[in-house]
This record gives structure tokens, C-alpha cells and sequence, in this order.
């Protein structure tokens, strides 16, 4: 008995070497655990979608157990008495069910409805880190393709997805896909009865939309995140500027203890949020819409919010149909199929138009702060402007009836909007950036403003102001802008000591001021030099 | 530089490039061989040092229970999770306010399991794990030059090789054979797919092209004209719809008021006189439109002509109909002619009867498609 213990103790170290043996897996496998991560709030943001992306794996999972993507007509007989006896699709009437007589099936069909809403939300917040930091610009460019490729990729997951329910809501979203597709010259009405398999709706539809919804456009999705992860891991991430940080390194935390420790706990909390919405914010309540009937709809009929864009952008254009020699191209055709090819293919080239007007062929992975490119930022203001416009247009009937105000006018408000607010945004964005970029080096020649004011022998009243570091002759500062935050606040450089922690006691003893963005990295070697040469 | 008196902070590069240590030196300690590991992969670790640097202080102390306590927190909420889950009052009851808290509970619960382990763990991880800064060497820009030149090579000489270049028989045969093979790929897929809008098959005799027709065509009853029906089926006399008033209906064939006849649902007007005279005017130059209006009745597809959703908010005064998806706007009395929003073209009429019983009737289909606009609309 006495030899078993080491050798139970051995057995981690024996099994390693046995695998080893075979996958000769040491050196990768520590080369992964060293992986080094910077770490910025902003970079969480693609991490969210991540994770919403795994809970909507996870739920919907459990959702194909109970529905059935038929179209079949019955006659509904289930727990919620308003509805019994109507007559519906199967599809419905499962949705229902799912709803009214599956445990807990309700809050798991909110759940994976709320975690759809927060993946796309995710996509497009960290679209714009990504663009209004410069993260696209070469060696990236093709991941940034990816990422605007799994946007798309995921409106069209998410349109699907909410079509499936077959309720009047969804039903009314289909009609206007139908539309949509019918309005294509030459191939529309070929396109549209091949897709419906017949004319609209048939009994084709939901099926079909049920396998491109679990199966097609979900191993794409998994597809496109694969790459673009590999992509991160390969070109390794972007990284702020500042002490230490160069272009020919990453500085931040290894994989392993902490940076995946972190991520770990992440995820937990946004499966934490998403539960908690799934449970408590109603979302999409299919029962109080009925079952689709092509003779019914009512006002406030919106898609989900990141399909209200398209919605607003129909809204808005005028009814400009063509007609020549017994043909018609209707006029939804411009904003609903030219213009979100525009919008699919420019942000797909930005990179390449903005590296060709720049002249910027080098590699990059320190990334900008948006003060420091004006343009770009203006640019970006634009498209989010041009967005906004559109997105509130997609609801001008609710926002009309809601503050009372004409819906003819917010849909003209909408019109002259989406052409004269894009170019002040521009002109605004433009301005501010170079504001700040101004303050900026204000601070850094002559200091931070300390809020103390002095009088002079002479009478007059100056505000003192706090150098930053060595000033010249002339009392200004001799430090350069590096691309990082200066600080503005005395706060920042450490006037104030860190507030007294600990609720009931106070910590034995403070620590360290907190250091924004990451700890110190005085590079030595520099300080020395600057020392010699003094 | 010797690694025993390097003072503390980076020297980034140069530690990377130093040469190894060598690993079995039986004075390295542990943490001596992670950071070898670390600097042989390009990673510089430049600081790691403890939160707590001696170990049971009080402060670590209130740490770990902190901690200890958010797990146990999750592991309550889950037992609470599961015991709402069993004997919680789940089914549907609209008397009971308790089943109504099911799903809210339950998504709560759920919540609650889950969100203490994450802040748990993110406490753990930024309060007991070392604190650590490390930095890892990247490579900027391409390959070396003698990789790129040797793999260009090999590239170039696999194309060679191959030799297609210089056989322009077996080239066209190949792309012959490709091309025929994306046709053998492609074509199952669309000719299964594929129906023809025009000559829809399963329709009654002449009804296959499908955009063109609606359920009141008469092909649908034998050639008679078809009666103008509510939801369940039965018909409409005159003085079922007061002055003023509206309602929608639908062709009188077997599943005439169901999805199946999509552009068929209509709406059925009894316009006031005054109404009524000032429609008939407008009506009057234009030769389609002859005999449309029966009385005071008249009969507008309900579906718009702009994206294809029912026109289904009548405005009684101003004798407007409003499409709640796009907000198209169509005058009734000016043969509801759009007056606002992105719709184009008027809603087509169904031209008005009367039967002997009393019944209204479709004299004929609509006379232009109804519903949104296609490339083959004339």
C-alpha cells in the first residue's frame, strides 16, 4: 500500500507524457497558454457576441425539440383559452405550445430571442470600435470583411429566425420579403415563386426557412467566427498605445492564469443578463399577434431592430416606379435591394479606399484614437448617422403616435433628414476631433488646470496650471503626444489619494492609484538615456 | 547582461534574444523554467508578482470569503432555480397571478445562478490571482524573403509541372468536363427549386399564371361569378355594411378567406352619398373602371400595391386608407389613388354585383394584378 501514493501522484505527469508521446503537443500547447492579450474594455465587445452566439446555440437547441416548422392547418387546442379553437399553422400552434405548455419554454424561446437581439447589437458596437480605432487597416483587412460578412450573415439568421413563428407579425415580415424579392427586374417573380414554392405564402416557406435557420446559416455563422478568430490568434490583437506598447509587440496579461479566467466569468455574466431578460422583459409575445392571415395586420408593425434600418429606408423612398414597354421596376426595389448592396460592398472596400487616399501601405497594430483622425471619424459619424436616420424611420408610425406629431411629417422629416444630417454629422464630428485633438496638446504644453488661482503682485488673477513633465525656457512642456490619453484631471497624475476602500472596515493598506489605462511600463533603458543626456 | 541583477522593469527585446538558459541547472526554480517557456515563445513576462505577498493577511482573507460566498450564492439560486421549476404553478391560468410568475421567476433565478459565478470568478481572477504584465514579441509584415522566395518556387513549379499550360487539348477537355460537372451540381438544385410564375402547375385552366388572377376570378366557381364572402364564408347582402361603414371580405370559394388566396382579401366600402357622387365622377373618364361601383358600394383590393400588406386602417371621415406597414396613403373617393408615402399605383376595384338572392358578386376578377409591382406587370 505504501507505493500507491506517489504513484497516484505521478499520474498527471504520466498521462501528459503518454499524450505527448503521440500528439507531440508541448510546444504548441504552451505556446498557447503564453498567448498574450492586451486588455480594454473595448475589447470585450466582440467577446460578447461570441458568447450571445453560444447561448443562442444553446437555447435554440432546446427549442427544435418542441416545434415544428410545418404549415399545415389545425385547429389550435392548447393551454392558452383565448386562442382554442382558432384555426393556424402547425407551426404556430408549436410556437404556442412552446409558449403555454413546454416548462420553462418560454423563458428559453425569450432567452434566445433577447440573446439574438444583444449578437447583433454586439456585431455592430464592435464594428464601430473596430472602424473608429483604425483595427481594419492593413495587415486586417480581411478580417474586418469577415466581420461585416458575419453582420449580414446574421440579419439574415435573425430575419429567419423570427419568420419561423408564423405568427401575424412574422407572416406580415414574409409578405414584404415577397415584395422585396418580386420587385428584382427580370428574375423577381422566378426568384420569389422559387424560394415560396409557388405564389406567396404556400406551404413551402416555413420549412425551408426552418433548415436555412438551424442548419445552413448557423454552420456558416460557426464558419465565419472560426476564421476570424483564427485570424485574431494568427495577426495577434491590436493594441492601445502607450508606455511600452510598440508595433512589434503585444503587452497585456498571458492566456492562462487570468485572461481566460476572466473570459470564463464573462461569459457567465452574459448568460446571467440574458437569462434574466429572458425571464423578466416580455419579448415578441406571439400569442397576443395570431396566427398570420394575409387580411390582417395592425399599426406598429416592426421587424427587429436591426432590420428596422431596411423598414425605414422602404418608408422613406418615394414612389418612384418605372414603367417601360410593359415592364415595371417598382420602386421598393432601391431601398431594399440596391441599397443594402451598397451598403454590404462599400464598408467591404473601406479599407482599400481609405489606404489608397492616405498613401498608407505599412502595417498596423497600434490602433487610433478617433480624435486623431478626423476624417474617418467624421466618415464613421456619417454612416451612423445615415443609420439612426434610417432606424427611427423604421418606427416614424409609433414615434408619431407616441409625441403626436403628424405621421406625413416624420416621414418627411425621415427624407430631408437622411440627406442633410449625414453631412453635419460629418462637419460636427470633424470639428469636435480637432477640438480635442487641440486640448490635447494644450495640456501637454502648459499643464494641467489645478482650479487654484493666484493673484499676482500686480493685481492680476492667473488659474495655476500642473506641467505634465520637464518644461523649457518658456514654462511649456516638452512632452510629445504619443496617440495615448493625456491626463487632464489632477486626479489623473495622483493629487488625490484612491478612496478608502472596504465597507464595514477600511483595508489595512491602500494600494497603488489606479493606473487607467494599463500599469506603468517606464522603459528603462529610455530613462536612462534621457537621464545621460541631461 | 546577467539575468541576476536585472533591475525590475522591461527590457523588452533584449531579454527575448538572450541566450537559453539551460533548463537543467538544478538552482532554477520553477517559476524560472515558466518564464524560459514564455521567453523561447516570444513572451517577455515582465512583472508577476502576488496580490498578497504574505500569505493570510486579513485583507486575503476577507477576500476569499467574498468570493466563497457569491458561489455559494449561485448554488442557492440554483436549488432555487429548480425547486420553482418542480412545484411552482407552471400552466397557464388567467385567474392566477402565481402562474403568471413562472417564466419571470425562473428567468430570475436562472440569473442569479449564473451571474454570482462570473463575478466570482472575475474576482478571483483580478483579486488572488498575481498581478502580471507580460509582453509578446509580434512579427510585423510578411515572411522572411528566403521562405518567400523558396515557397514561391515551389508554387511556380507545381504549376509547371502540372503542365496545362502547354497542352491546350486536354485544357479545354478539362474545362469542359468542369463546366459540366457545375451544371450536374447546380441544376437538381434550381429545377427543383424552380416554378414558373406564368404557367403555375395545379391551377384551374387558365389561372397558372398566378400573379395575374385572384380567388375571384370566376374560373375558381365553374365560370360563375364569384360571391363576395366574410371570413366564415357567408355572403354579404347590401345592408350589411352601414353607410360609411367597411368591411373586409373575400372571395366565395372553398378556401377562398384562407392564406391560400393571399391577394385575394378586399375591402368592401358603402361610401356616403356625397362620397359615393364624387366617386363616380372620378371615375367616370377613365373606360376600366365602367360598372365598377353597385350603388353606393364599392370594392378596393385590400392588399397594397407598394410591399403587399393589407391597406387595412380606413379613416371614415376623410374616406383614406393607410397601409400600417409603409404608411402608403390612398384616397377611396379619388379611386383610391395613392396620395402619400411609397406606393405608386392605385389599389385595383373589384367590379360590383348584386346576384338574384341579394348576394353582392364579382362581376370579374380584378382587372389589373393586384399587390406589389414585378419586371412582367404590364
Amino acid at each position: 500500500m505504501k507505493r500507491r501514493t506517489p504513484e497516484l501522484r505521478a499520474l498527471p505527469a504520466e498521462s501528459l507524457g503518454a499524450l505527448d508521446d503521440r500528439l507531440h503537443s508541448a510546444s504548441p500547447l504552451r505556446k498557447i497558454l503564453n498567448k498574450v492579450f492586451p486588455d480594454h474594455w473595448s475589447f470585450l465587445l466582440g467577446e460578447l457576441a461570441l458568447w450571445a452566439f453560444i447561448i443562442l446555440l444553446l437555447t435554440g437547441t432546446f427549442l427544435t425539440f418542441f416545434f415544428d416548422p410545418s404549415m399545415e392547418e389545425v385547429r389550435y387546442n392548447g393551454s392558452y383559452t383565448p386562442l382554442r379553437g382558432v384555426s393556424m399553422s402547425r407551426a404556430y400552434e408549436t410556437s404556442l405550445n412552446i409558449s403555454f405548455d413546454v416548462r420553462g419554454g418560454l423563458v428559453i424561446r425569450q432567452m434566445h430571442h433577447w440573446a439574438a437581439l444583444l449578437f447583433m447589437a454586439a456585431i455592430i458596437v464592435h464594428m464601430l470600435r473596430v472602424f473608429f480605432t483604425g483595427a481594419f487597416r492593413k495587415p486586417r483587412e480581411l478580417n474586418w470583411i469577415v466581420g461585416l460578412l458575419l453582420f449580414w450573415v446574421g440579419f439574415l439568421e435573425g430575419f429567419c429566425g423570427y419568420s419561423l413563428p408564423d405568427d401575424g407579425l412574422s407572416g406580415t415580415g414574409l409578405r414584404i420579403a415577397s415584395a422585396i424579392m418580386l420587385s428584382i427586374p427580370v428574375v423577381g417573380s422566378w426568384l420569389t415563386t422559387a424560394i415560396f414554392g409557388g405564389e406567396f405564402p404556400g406551404t413551402e416557406i416555413i420549412p425551408r426557412l426552418y433548415i436555412v435557420h438551424v442548419l445552413l446559416v448557423p454552420a456558416l455563422l460557426v464558419a465565419l467566427i472560426s476564421v476570424h478568430l483564427a485570424l485574431m490568434v494568427l495577426q495577434k490583437h491590436t493594441q492601445w498605445p502607450g508606455p511600452g506598447r510598440t508595433n512589434d509587440n503585444v503587452v497585456g496579461e498571458r492566456a492562462y492564469p487570468r485572461y481566460a479566467t476572466k473570459m470564463a466569468g464573462f461569459f457567465m455574466i452574459v448568460f446571467a443578463v440574458v437569462a434574466i431578460m429572458g425571464g423578466l422583459f416580455q419579448i415578441n409575445p406571439i400569442w397576443l399577434f395570431g396566427p398570420y392571415k394575409a387580411a390582417a395586420v395592425s399599426s406598429a408593425s416592426q421587424p427587429d431592430w436591426y432590420v428596422l434600418f431596411l423598414e425605414g429606408s422602404t418608408r422613406l423612398f418615394p414612389n418612384w416606379e418605372i414603367r417601360v414597354a410593359d415592364h415595371t421596376v417598382p420602386a421598393i426595389f432601391w431601398p431594399a435591394v440596391v441599397l443594402p448592396g451598397i451598403l454590404t460592398v462599400l464598408p467591404m472596400l473601406y479599407p482599400f479606399l481609405e489606404a489608397r487616399f492616405t498613401k498608407d501601405r505599412a502595417s498596423h497594430h497600434l490602433l487610433q484614437r478617433p480624435r486623431d483622425v478626423p476624417t474617418r471619424t467624421g466618415l464613421g459619424a456619417m454612416a451612423v448617422s445615415f443609420y439612426v436616420v434610417l432606424t427611427l424611420s423604421g418606427g416614424n408610425d409609433v414615434i408619431a403616435d407616441k409625441f403626436h406629431i403628424s405621421l406625413n411629417a416624420t416621414t418627411w422629416a425621415g427624407r430631408i433628414g437622411l440627406i442633410v444630417v449625414p453631412p453635419l454629422a460629418y462637419y460636427v464630428a470633424h470639428r469636435i476631433c480637432l477640438g480635442l485633438q487641440q486640448h490635447d496638446r494644450e495640456v501637454l504644453a502648459h499643464g494641467i488646470e489645478t482650479g487654484v488661482i493666484r493673484r499676482l503682485p500686480d493685481g492680476r488673477f492667473i488659474e495655476v496650471h500642473q506641467p505634465l513633465g520637464p518644461v523649457d525656457e518658456h514654462g511649456h512642456g516638452q512632452l510629445e503626444y504619443t496617440g495615448w490619453a493625456v491626463p487632464k484631471k489632477m486626479n489623473r497624475v495622483g493629487a488625490l489619494g484612491p478612496a478608502i476602500k472596504g465597507f464595514f472596515f477600511p483595508i489595512e493598506k491602500p494600494p497603488q492609484a489606479p493606473v487607467s489605462p494599463a500599469p506603468q511600463l517606464p522603459a528603462e533603458s529610455e530613462r536612462r538615456e534621457v537621464e545621460a543626456r541631461r | 547582461m546577467s539575468t541576476g541583477t536585472r533591475p525590475p522593469g522591461p527590457v523588452l527585446r533584449e531579454q527575448v534574444d538572450r541566450p537559453e538558459v539551460d533548463i537543467d541547472d538544478p538552482r532554477l526554480t520553477r517559476f524560472d523554467l515558466v518564464k524560459e517557456g514564455a521567453r523561447r515563445d516570444g513572451v517577455d513576462i515582465v512583472q508577476y508578482e502576488p496580490r498578497f505577498p504574505a500569505p493570510g493577511t486579513r485583507a486575503e482573507r476577507r477576500a476569499e470569503r467574498s468570493i466563497a460566498l457569491l458561489f455559494l450564492l449561485a448554488f442557492l439560486s440554483a436549488a432555487a432555480f429548480f425547486a420553482i421549476y418542480i412545484w411552482w404553478p407552471w400552466r397557464y391560468d388567467p385567474g392566477s397571478n402565481l402562474s403568471k410568475l413562472y417564466t419571470p421567476l425562473l428567468g430570475l433565478t436562472l440569473g442569479l445562478s449564473l451571474a454570482p459565478i462570473g463575478f466570482g470568478i472575475i474576482a478571483y481572477a483580478k483579486k488572488l490571482l498575481p498581478m502580471e504584465v507580460a509582453v509578446e514579441h509580434r512579427h510585423v509584415g510578411g515572411s522572411p524573403p528566403a521562405d518567400r522566395k523558396l515557397t514561391g518556387a515551389l508554387l511556380a513549379s507545381i504549376a509547371d509541372e502540372t503542365a496545362i499550360q502547354r497542352r491546350p487539348l486536354i485544357k479545354g477537355a478539362l474545362a469542359t468536363s468542369l463546366l459540366g460537372i457545375g451544371v450536374v451540381a447546380t441544376v437538381p438544385l434550381i429545377g427543383g427549386l424552380i416554378k414558373n410564375p406564368h404557367k403555375m402547375a395545379g391551377q384551374p385552366e387558365g389561372l397558372g399564371d398566378v400573379l395575374m388572377h385572384t380567388g375571384f376570378d370566376p374560373a375558381y366557381n365553374n365560370g360563375k361569378p364569384v360571391r363576395l364572402v366574410h371570413e366564415d364564408g357567408t355572403p354579404i347582402r347590401p345592408s350589411d355594411v352601414s353607410v360609411g361603414g367597411q368591411i373586409t371580405v373575400f372571395p366565395g370559394i372553398p378556401d377562398g378567406a384562407t392564406n391560400k388566396f393571399a391577394d385575394s382579401p378586399t375591402l368592401l366600402i358603402h361610401l356616403r352619398t356625397s362620397d359615393a357622387e364624387t366617386l363616380r365622377r372620378n371615375l367616370a373618364h377613365v373606360p376600366i373602371n365602367e360598372g365598377v361601383m353597385w350603388g353606393d358600394y364599392v370594392a378596393y383590393s385590400k392588399i397594397c400595391t407598394h410591399a403587399g400588406c393589407p391597406a387595412s386602417l380606413y379613416e371614415q371621415q376623410t374616406n383614406r386608407l393607410l397601409c400600417p406597414c409603409h404608411q402608403s396613403q390612398f384616397q377611396i373617393t379619388d379611386n383610391a389613388r395613392p396620395i402619400f408615402g411609397p406606393a405608386t399605383r392605385r389599389l385595383p376595384a373589384l367590379p360590383l354585383d348584386v346576384d338574384a338572392e341579394g348576394f353582392f358578386i364579382a362581376k370579374s376578377d380584378f382587372k389589373v394584378p393586384v399587390g406589389p409591382g414585378f419586371w412582367e406587370r404590364p
